[in-house]
Protein backbone atom coordinates (compact mmCIF):
# COMPACT_ATOMS: atom_id res chain seq x y z
CA UNK A 1 0.00 0.00 0.00
CA UNK A 2 1.32 3.79 -0.82
CA UNK A 3 0.74 4.89 2.07
CA UNK A 4 3.10 1.99 4.16
CA UNK A 5 5.60 3.25 1.36
CA UNK A 6 5.41 6.63 3.13
CA UNK A 7 5.59 5.31 6.62
CA UNK A 8 8.53 2.91 5.89
CA UNK A 9 10.62 5.57 4.61
CA UNK A 10 9.49 8.65 7.20
CA UNK A 11 10.73 5.43 10.09
CA UNK A 12 13.89 4.37 8.28
CA UNK A 13 14.96 8.86 7.62
CA UNK A 14 13.70 8.92 11.80
CA UNK A 15 16.42 6.03 12.64
CA UNK A 16 19.03 7.86 11.06
CA UNK A 17 18.07 11.20 11.90
CA UNK A 18 18.22 10.57 15.51
CA UNK A 19 21.69 8.77 14.96
CA UNK A 20 23.19 11.52 12.70
CA UNK A 21 22.90 13.92 15.29
CA UNK A 22 24.30 11.78 17.91
CA UNK A 23 27.25 10.85 19.27
CA UNK A 24 29.33 7.71 19.17
CA UNK A 25 29.49 5.65 22.62
CA UNK A 26 26.88 3.13 24.43
CA UNK A 27 25.12 6.49 26.71
CA UNK A 28 24.08 7.53 23.31
CA UNK A 29 23.16 4.93 21.91
CA UNK A 30 20.75 4.38 24.49
CA UNK A 31 19.26 7.84 24.65
CA UNK A 32 18.71 7.79 21.25
CA UNK A 33 16.96 4.33 21.34
CA UNK A 34 14.69 5.80 23.99
CA UNK A 35 13.85 8.97 21.90
CA UNK A 36 12.69 6.51 19.49
CA UNK A 37 10.93 4.58 22.10
CA UNK A 38 9.04 7.81 23.16
CA UNK A 39 8.15 8.54 19.44
CA UNK A 40 6.95 5.32 19.00
CA UNK A 41 4.86 5.62 22.71
CA UNK A 42 2.91 8.86 21.83
CA UNK A 43 1.90 7.05 18.32
CA UNK A 44 0.96 4.06 19.86
CA UNK A 45 -1.33 5.82 22.43
CA UNK A 46 -3.05 8.22 19.20
CA UNK A 47 -3.50 4.77 17.41
CA UNK A 48 -5.65 3.72 20.28
CA UNK A 49 -8.16 6.54 21.19
CA UNK A 50 -8.46 6.86 24.86
CA UNK A 51 -12.37 7.73 24.75
CA UNK A 52 -13.02 4.04 23.56
CA UNK A 53 -11.37 2.71 26.24
CA UNK A 54 -13.40 3.59 29.17
CA UNK A 55 -15.87 0.81 28.84
CA UNK A 56 -12.82 -1.67 29.07
CA UNK A 57 -11.52 -0.48 32.24
CA UNK A 58 -14.55 -0.35 33.87
CA UNK A 59 -14.86 -4.22 32.84
CA UNK A 60 -11.65 -4.68 34.44
CA UNK A 61 -12.36 -3.23 37.86
CA UNK A 62 -16.00 -4.90 38.35
CA UNK A 63 -13.77 -8.06 38.15
CA UNK A 64 -11.82 -8.94 41.41
CA UNK A 65 -10.45 -12.40 40.57
CA UNK A 66 -7.09 -12.26 39.49
CA UNK A 67 -7.86 -14.85 36.55
CA UNK A 68 -11.02 -12.76 35.45
CA UNK A 69 -8.06 -10.59 35.14
CA UNK A 70 -5.26 -12.23 33.05
CA UNK A 71 -7.87 -13.21 31.05
CA UNK A 72 -9.02 -9.72 29.94
CA UNK A 73 -5.54 -9.31 30.02
CA UNK A 74 -4.60 -12.05 27.61
CA UNK A 75 -7.76 -10.98 25.07
CA UNK A 76 -5.77 -6.97 24.91
CA UNK A 77 -2.38 -9.31 24.20
CA UNK A 78 -5.16 -11.13 21.04
CA UNK A 79 -6.45 -7.94 19.95
CA UNK A 80 -2.44 -6.48 20.16
CA UNK A 81 -1.05 -9.35 17.99
CA UNK A 82 -4.23 -9.65 15.48
CA UNK A 83 -6.52 -5.90 15.01
CA UNK A 84 -3.85 -3.87 15.97
CA UNK A 85 -0.35 -5.65 13.91
CA UNK A 86 -2.75 -5.83 11.09
CA UNK A 87 -4.15 -2.38 11.23
CA UNK A 88 -0.31 -1.20 11.16
CA UNK A 89 2.33 -4.04 9.72
CA UNK A 90 -0.32 -5.76 7.69
CA UNK A 91 -0.15 -8.65 8.89
CA UNK A 92 -0.88 -10.61 12.04
CA UNK A 93 1.95 -11.72 14.36
CA UNK A 94 3.19 -15.45 13.97
CA UNK A 95 2.85 -16.58 17.62
CA UNK A 96 2.48 -15.46 20.73
CA UNK A 97 3.42 -17.21 23.93
CA UNK A 98 2.91 -16.68 27.51
CA UNK A 99 3.79 -17.46 31.48
CA UNK A 100 0.54 -16.76 32.39
CA UNK A 101 2.19 -14.30 34.70
CA UNK A 102 2.37 -11.16 33.14
CA UNK A 103 4.87 -12.01 30.17
CA UNK A 104 4.05 -12.06 26.83
CA UNK A 105 6.45 -12.73 23.69
CA UNK A 106 5.19 -11.48 20.26
CA UNK A 107 6.68 -12.99 17.43
CA UNK A 108 6.42 -12.07 14.16
CA UNK A 109 8.54 -13.58 11.26
CA UNK A 110 8.50 -11.38 8.62
CA UNK A 111 8.57 -7.73 10.45
CA UNK A 112 8.11 -5.44 8.03
CA UNK A 113 10.49 -2.78 9.62
CA UNK A 114 13.53 -5.32 8.98
CA UNK A 115 12.13 -6.90 5.69
CA UNK A 116 14.38 -4.79 3.47
CA UNK A 117 17.37 -4.69 5.85
CA UNK A 118 18.57 -8.33 5.23
CA UNK A 119 17.71 -11.68 5.54
CA UNK A 120 19.72 -13.63 8.38
CA UNK A 121 22.39 -11.75 10.60
CA UNK A 122 23.55 -9.03 8.31
CA UNK A 123 23.53 -6.06 10.05
CA UNK A 124 21.82 -7.61 12.96
CA UNK A 125 23.71 -5.01 15.07
CA UNK A 126 21.66 -2.18 13.87
CA UNK A 127 18.34 -4.08 14.30
CA UNK A 128 17.60 -2.71 18.04
CA UNK A 129 17.65 0.85 16.36
CA UNK A 130 14.56 -0.30 14.05
CA UNK A 131 12.88 -2.02 16.57
CA UNK A 132 12.91 0.82 19.12
CA UNK A 133 9.66 2.82 17.72
CA UNK A 134 7.75 0.02 17.28
CA UNK A 135 8.32 -0.95 21.14
CA UNK A 136 7.78 2.06 21.95
CA UNK A 137 4.19 1.45 20.00
CA UNK A 138 2.88 -1.23 21.84
CA UNK A 139 3.73 0.02 25.08
CA UNK A 140 1.79 3.36 24.02
CA UNK A 141 -0.74 1.25 22.64
CA UNK A 142 -1.77 -1.22 25.73
CA UNK A 143 -1.60 2.15 27.97
CA UNK A 144 -4.32 3.80 26.58
CA UNK A 145 -6.01 0.08 26.89
CA UNK A 146 -5.17 0.38 30.71
CA UNK A 147 -2.23 -1.85 31.10
CA UNK A 148 1.05 -0.41 31.83
CA UNK A 149 4.07 -2.36 30.45
CA UNK A 150 7.86 -2.49 29.27
CA UNK A 151 8.49 -3.68 25.91
CA UNK A 152 11.80 -5.02 24.51
CA UNK A 153 12.29 -7.07 21.80
CA UNK A 154 15.51 -9.03 20.05
CA UNK A 155 16.17 -10.37 16.97
CA UNK A 156 18.41 -13.74 16.25
CA UNK A 157 17.86 -13.50 12.55
CA UNK A 158 16.25 -10.83 10.35
CA UNK A 159 13.58 -10.51 9.08
CA UNK A 160 12.09 -12.61 12.43
CA UNK A 161 12.11 -10.52 15.40
CA UNK A 162 10.60 -10.95 19.21
CA UNK A 163 9.01 -8.49 21.43
CA UNK A 164 8.69 -9.26 24.76
CA UNK A 165 6.29 -7.48 26.80
CA UNK A 166 6.46 -7.42 30.59
CA UNK A 167 2.83 -6.05 32.65
CA UNK A 168 3.40 -3.72 35.01
CA UNK A 169 1.29 -4.42 38.25
CA UNK A 170 -0.06 -1.32 39.27
CA UNK B 1 -16.69 -14.86 31.07
CA UNK B 2 -19.57 -13.50 29.37
CA UNK B 3 -19.70 -10.05 27.66
CA UNK B 4 -21.51 -8.74 24.84
CA UNK B 5 -19.75 -9.36 21.80
CA UNK B 6 -20.93 -6.02 19.91
CA UNK B 7 -19.06 -4.25 22.59
CA UNK B 8 -15.95 -5.23 21.43
CA UNK B 9 -15.79 -3.04 18.08
CA UNK B 10 -16.41 -0.06 20.19
CA UNK B 11 -13.26 0.01 22.60
CA UNK B 12 -10.70 -1.47 19.95
CA UNK B 13 -11.17 1.16 17.68
CA UNK B 14 -7.64 2.02 15.54
CA UNK B 15 -6.93 5.02 14.04
CA UNK B 16 -5.36 4.31 10.33
CA UNK B 17 -3.00 7.45 10.57
CA UNK B 18 -0.04 5.65 11.14
CA UNK B 19 1.81 8.25 9.40
CA UNK B 20 0.24 11.33 10.22
CA UNK B 21 0.39 10.22 13.77
CA UNK B 22 4.16 9.26 13.26
CA UNK B 23 4.89 12.85 11.72
CA UNK B 24 3.32 14.94 14.73
CA UNK B 25 5.28 12.57 17.22
CA UNK B 26 8.73 13.69 15.23
CA UNK B 27 7.70 17.02 14.72
CA UNK B 28 7.13 17.15 18.60
CA UNK B 29 10.41 15.87 19.42
CA UNK B 30 11.92 17.92 17.01
CA UNK B 31 10.62 20.91 18.39
CA UNK B 32 12.10 19.76 21.93
CA UNK B 33 15.04 19.69 20.45
CA UNK B 34 15.49 22.74 18.44
CA UNK B 35 14.71 26.19 19.85
CA UNK B 36 14.82 27.86 16.37
CA UNK B 37 11.77 27.21 14.19
CA UNK B 38 14.13 27.48 11.13
CA UNK B 39 16.22 25.19 12.60
CA UNK B 40 13.00 22.67 12.65
CA UNK B 41 12.01 23.44 9.49
CA UNK B 42 15.61 23.37 7.64
CA UNK B 43 15.60 19.76 9.55
CA UNK B 44 12.05 18.81 8.12
CA UNK B 45 13.16 19.42 4.61
CA UNK B 46 16.05 17.55 4.73
CA UNK B 47 14.79 14.75 5.97
CA UNK B 48 11.90 15.26 3.26
CA UNK B 49 14.82 15.25 0.85
CA UNK B 50 15.92 11.81 1.51
CA UNK B 51 12.65 10.30 1.79
CA UNK B 52 11.69 12.08 -1.72
CA UNK B 53 14.70 10.45 -2.85
CA UNK B 54 13.46 7.36 -2.51
CA UNK B 55 9.49 7.74 -2.92
CA UNK B 56 10.02 8.63 -6.14
CA UNK B 57 11.16 5.36 -6.87
CA UNK B 58 8.11 3.47 -5.54
CA UNK B 59 6.00 6.17 -6.88
CA UNK B 60 7.14 5.49 -10.77
CA UNK B 61 6.51 1.85 -9.65
CA UNK B 62 3.10 2.19 -8.97
CA UNK B 63 2.22 5.04 -10.98
CA UNK B 64 3.78 4.16 -14.97
CA UNK B 65 3.50 7.49 -15.53
CA UNK B 66 4.67 8.55 -19.19
CA UNK B 67 6.99 10.88 -20.13
CA UNK B 68 6.49 14.42 -19.74
CA UNK B 69 6.83 17.24 -21.58
CA UNK B 70 6.38 20.56 -19.71
CA UNK B 71 6.38 21.46 -16.41
CA UNK B 72 3.06 21.95 -16.07
CA UNK B 73 2.29 18.22 -17.28
CA UNK B 74 4.49 17.44 -14.50
CA UNK B 75 2.64 19.77 -11.75
CA UNK B 76 -0.57 17.95 -12.66
CA UNK B 77 1.27 14.81 -12.03
CA UNK B 78 2.24 15.56 -8.58
CA UNK B 79 -1.03 17.14 -7.65
CA UNK B 80 -3.13 14.17 -9.06
CA UNK B 81 -1.48 11.18 -9.22
CA UNK B 82 1.62 11.66 -6.38
CA UNK B 83 -0.68 13.18 -4.03
CA UNK B 84 -3.86 11.36 -4.10
CA UNK B 85 -1.98 8.42 -4.22
CA UNK B 86 0.22 9.20 -0.96
CA UNK B 87 -1.96 11.20 1.02
CA UNK B 88 -5.46 10.82 -0.41
CA UNK B 89 -5.85 14.07 -1.71
CA UNK B 90 -5.55 16.33 -4.85
CA UNK B 91 -4.52 19.78 -4.83
CA UNK B 92 -5.30 22.27 -7.15
CA UNK B 93 -2.40 23.64 -9.56
CA UNK B 94 -2.24 27.07 -11.14
CA UNK B 95 0.60 28.86 -12.91
CA UNK B 96 2.11 31.68 -11.74
CA UNK B 97 4.26 32.78 -14.06
CA UNK B 98 4.12 33.47 -18.30
CA UNK B 99 7.67 31.01 -18.53
CA UNK B 100 5.65 28.54 -16.52
CA UNK B 101 7.97 27.15 -14.45
CA UNK B 102 6.63 28.22 -11.41
CA UNK B 103 3.96 26.71 -10.16
CA UNK B 104 1.32 25.99 -6.98
CA UNK B 105 -0.21 23.66 -5.26
CA UNK B 106 -2.78 24.55 -3.68
CA UNK B 107 -4.62 22.40 -0.43
CA UNK B 108 -7.72 23.17 1.08
CA UNK B 109 -7.19 20.17 3.49
CA UNK B 110 -4.05 18.96 4.69
CA UNK B 111 -4.15 15.22 6.20
CA UNK B 112 -0.50 15.94 7.41
CA UNK B 113 -2.18 18.59 9.69
CA UNK B 114 -5.14 16.86 10.40
CA UNK B 115 -4.55 16.48 14.48
CA UNK B 116 -2.86 20.11 14.85
CA UNK B 117 -5.66 23.06 15.24
CA UNK B 118 -3.08 24.92 15.81
CA UNK B 119 0.96 25.75 16.06
CA UNK B 120 2.01 25.28 19.68
CA UNK B 121 2.71 28.80 21.53
CA UNK B 122 6.12 30.52 20.64
CA UNK B 123 6.62 28.48 17.51
CA UNK B 124 4.65 31.02 14.76
CA UNK B 125 7.50 30.83 12.13
CA UNK B 126 7.17 26.54 12.37
CA UNK B 127 6.19 24.97 8.75
CA UNK B 128 4.49 22.13 10.01
CA UNK B 129 4.58 19.99 7.06
CA UNK B 130 7.76 21.15 5.97
CA UNK B 131 8.83 17.50 5.14
CA UNK B 132 6.67 17.49 1.76
CA UNK B 133 8.32 20.27 0.55
CA UNK B 134 11.55 17.96 0.93
CA UNK B 135 10.11 15.08 -0.83
CA UNK B 136 8.63 17.18 -3.82
CA UNK B 137 11.97 18.65 -4.04
CA UNK B 138 13.98 15.17 -3.46
CA UNK B 139 11.64 13.35 -6.39
CA UNK B 140 12.35 16.22 -8.79
CA UNK B 141 16.05 16.25 -8.71
CA UNK B 142 16.09 12.69 -8.75
CA UNK B 143 14.46 12.48 -12.33
CA UNK B 144 16.95 15.58 -13.10
CA UNK B 145 14.32 18.57 -12.70
CA UNK B 146 16.25 20.48 -10.23
CA UNK B 147 13.80 22.96 -8.35
CA UNK B 148 12.71 25.10 -5.04
CA UNK B 149 9.71 24.20 -3.15
CA UNK B 150 8.38 25.95 -0.11
CA UNK B 151 5.32 26.67 1.37
CA UNK B 152 3.84 30.38 0.15
CA UNK B 153 0.88 30.35 2.03
CA UNK B 154 -0.04 27.68 5.13
CA UNK B 155 -3.57 27.04 6.90
CA UNK B 156 -2.20 26.67 10.37
CA UNK B 157 -0.17 30.20 10.05
CA UNK B 158 -3.69 31.63 9.57
CA UNK B 159 -3.91 31.79 5.88
CA UNK B 160 -7.29 30.26 3.87
CA UNK B 161 -5.54 27.38 2.58
CA UNK B 162 -1.97 25.77 2.45
CA UNK B 163 -0.08 26.63 -0.75
CA UNK B 164 2.99 25.78 -1.77
CA UNK B 165 5.13 26.46 -4.52
CA UNK B 166 7.16 24.70 -6.92
CA UNK B 167 9.91 26.75 -9.17
CA UNK B 168 11.60 24.84 -11.94
CA UNK B 169 15.19 25.45 -12.50
CA UNK B 170 16.29 24.43 -15.67
CA UNK B 171 15.34 26.71 -18.62
CA UNK B 172 12.41 25.03 -20.47
CA UNK B 173 14.44 24.90 -23.65
CA UNK B 174 17.42 23.60 -21.81
CA UNK B 175 14.42 20.67 -20.87
CA UNK B 176 13.45 20.03 -24.71
CA UNK B 177 16.70 19.97 -25.90
CA UNK B 178 17.97 17.15 -23.08
CA UNK B 179 14.89 15.45 -24.14
CA UNK B 180 16.11 15.34 -27.77
CA UNK B 181 18.96 13.58 -27.13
Amino acid sequence: MADEALFLLLHNEMVSGVYKSAEQGEVENGRCITKLENMGFRVGQGLIERKNTVLLLADLFRFTKDTARFKDELDIMKFICKDFWTTVFKKQIDNLRTNHQGIYVLQDNKFRLLTQMSAGKQYLEHASKYLAFTCGLIRGGLSNLGIKSIVTAEVSSMPACKFQVMIQKL
Amino acid sequence: MSRPASRRPEYHKINKDLFVLTYGALVAQLCKDYEKDEDVNKYLDKMGYGIGTRLVEDFLARSCVRRCHSYSEIADIIAQVAFKMYLGITPTVTCNNSSRNEFSLILDKNPMAEFVEELPAGRSSLCYCNLLCGIIRGALEMVHLPADVTFLQDRLKGDSVTEIGITFLKKQDEKKYRQKK
